[in-house]
């Protein structure tokens, strides 16, 4: 166990969450993991770590941390204004999406910014908590997983697999990560619509819905246009997925995330389709929520397209300096203002 | 939706398929159930990432990367068709639990609902061979049935914000021990001092969906007994294989 970050301050809700625990859902035990799957995973590309690395999912207000090993390196991703503040240096603000090193007793306090509902904070070669059901993912409610089984404390030792980042050039983005937070959420209809009125769906498809700001990862609860049972509002128990909308006796619907029971007692009038997840995953209470309606098959389309552009955004991932010596980007620039003598 | 048959197969986006065999509590649409979660998981289909069995239907979730909902629907109904019904080996588990009114705060008020002593009650609880249908609501949470038709009383009209682990509860048709604490509308009539869930453990939990389960009653001198051993790791609840 290697130590690599002292938590001076822990920030709102702060946990260590990876893909999630798979494979235990038939005895009760939630996926869990990160929220924003695309946050978490552009986070660890960044610092260069392999698939599944955990890191820290920061809902709030950002942690503080000191770093205690030799060399840390580090990434944020979140909300375009959210960065880390590095007391003591000139350049004292590196922002989301960037890669920085950080040296032996220097503090860095996480700034999230408004936009994203969570963000992610990767080391290079991962943090290091025991595995437990195959997974490093916190599930706080039953207390296991991730640091403990609970959001970080101030005076927690966070470990690492390394001890030392290899001083080399820092790496960002082509381009921006666009959240996208005006953009529909994505659903196929079912597995419980036939318990809705034919005005319950369209109320669903036409109405637009604010996220409470009692939401967590457990679900989000939505305020909006009431949906109509058909009947009943109670069903025999039936299995829940991330992105379940149901809706209880309040006529209101909850869609349910990653620390969702995995069983549950109320029709599910729709599901968010996986790569939508992410999408809702970022906008947090308060923020305004439209739905589609899609095929299974548009779903499936729009989840591989989705994994292509992740992956393409993970290839194009380049050194800090190449952007600003790109010719390129000079050549058009030069045409277009005219400041720059064309023939340097 | 797809009518097929005596089952439905509802969508879940592109991230699962449910086999819906009724709506109903009931054994033989557990077993339907409990028997395509071993076909499945025998057979394991490409692209299926984890099949969650409940009363009444099974979660098939995969990877819509790795598969599609119309290949898997297929490959599946495939499946079922060539399957024919075999016997299945089961667990069947015997759990300690302490009927006390000490260990159990609902059970004199059952008894009095019901119209038979506590230990009639105690008696005809653990009397009873009961089939796990499904684990859900917290890790390790078995909703197990049938309740003995006179024991059966609706839930509580005030349910409670802390139900201690380890409470045995009934309500309707089913009896259930809590493994964690949690918020609980059953009621409360007895306490198992055995572990019901261990994150440290390779399973997670002590019972699965289908395995059986028989209550022994035991004295509060035994119960503290199991308790300190549980407490050093040094105990398990008997169990052996059982044909079904």
């Amino acid at each position: 166990m290697i130590p690599v970050l002292k938590v001076i301050a822990p920030g709102f809700h702060t946990t260590i969450q990876d893909e999630g625990r798979r494979g235990f859902q038939h005895v009760g035990v939630p996926v869990s993991g990160a929220l924003d799957r695309n946050g978490y995973l552009l986070s660890n590309a960044l610092v260069g770590n392999a698939p599944g690395a955990a890191c820290l999912e920061i809902i709030g207000t950002g942690p503080e941390l000191e770093v205690v090993g030799a060399s840390v390196r580090v990434a944020l991703i979140g909300s375009a204004g959210g960065g880390l503040e590095i007391a003591g240096r000139d350049d004292a603000f590196v922002g989301s999406g960037r890669t920085v090193r950080l040296a032996r007793g220097e503090i860095a306090r996480v700034r999230l910014g408004g936009d994203a509902f969570c963000s992610y904070l990767a080391i290079e070669a991962g943090f290091d908590v025991p595995l437990c059901l195959n997974s490093r993912s916190t599930y706080t409610r039953a207390r296991f997983g991730g640091f403990s089984g609970r959001p970080l404390q101030g005076g927690d030792m966070l470990h690492g697999f390394a001890d030392d980042a290899a001083s080399r050039e820092e790496v960002t983005f082509s381009a921006p990560r666009d959240l996208a937070l005006d953009q529909p959420i994505r659903v196929v209809l079912g597995p419980q619509d036939d318990y809705f009125t034919a005005l319950a769906i369209e109320e669903l498809l036409q109405g637009s819905y604010i996220i409470s700001p009692a939401s967590d990862r457990m679900g989000f609860r939505l305020a909006g246009p009431e949906l109509e049972h058909k009947s009943d509002y109670n069903i025999v128990s039936d299995s829940i997925v991330g992105g379940s909308i149901q809706v209880p006796g309040s006529k209101l619907p909850i869609i349910l995330m990653a620390d969702a029971q995995t069983t549950g007692g109320y029709p599910k009038i729709a599901t968010v389709i996986s790569a939508d997840l992410p999408v809702l995953a970022v906008r947090g209470g308060g923020r305004t929520v439209r739905f589609q309606a899609v095929s299974r098959e548009d779903a499936e389309r729009i989840s591989r397209a989705e994994h292509q552009r992740l992956t393409k955004m993970i290839q194009d991932i380049r050194p800090e300096s190449s952007k600003l010596i790109s010719l390129e980007a000079l050549y058009h620039q030069n045409l277009i203002d005219g400041v720059v003598d064309a023939k340097v | 939706m797809t009518g097929m048959d005596d089952f439905r197969i509802l969508k879940a986006a592109d991230s699962a398929l449910v086999f819906e065999f009724g709506t109903a509590i009931d054994r033989k649409i557990s077993d339907r159930v409990l028997g395509l979660a071993e076909i499945l998981n025998n057979a394991g289909l490409p692209g299926a990432t984890e099949i969650v069995a409940t009363f009444r239907s099974l979660c098939v979730n995969y990877d819509s990367l790795k598969t599609t909902g119309a290949e898997l629907e297929q490959a599946i109904v495939a499946l079922m068709k060539g399957a024919g019904t075999s016997s299945q080996i089961r667990r069947l588990w015997e759990i300690p639990v302490c009927y006390d009114p000490e260990f159990a705060p609902d059970i004199e008020e059952v008894a009095t609902r019901v119209g038979l002593s506590v230990a009639e009650v105690a008696a005809l609880h653990a009397g009873t061979q009961y089939h796990v249908y499904m684990i859900g609501f917290v890790p390790g949470y078995p909703y197990m049935g049938d309740l003995p038709k006179q024991l059966r009383l609706p839930r509580r009209r005030d349910p409670r914000t802390r139900v201690p682990p380890g409470s045995l509860a009934i309500a309707t048709s089913l009896t259930a021990v809590y493994p964690y604490e949690s918020p609980g509308g059953w009621h409360l009539i007895g306490t198992s001092p055995v572990r019901f869930f261990d994150p440290d453990s390779a399973n997670g939990s002590l019972l699965g969906p289908g395995d059986s389960v028989k209550f022994r009653s035991v004295a509060a001198g035994e119960f503290s007994r199991i308790c300190r051993a549980v407490e050093r790791d040094e105990y398990e609840p008997e169990s052996r294989e059982i044909a079904t």
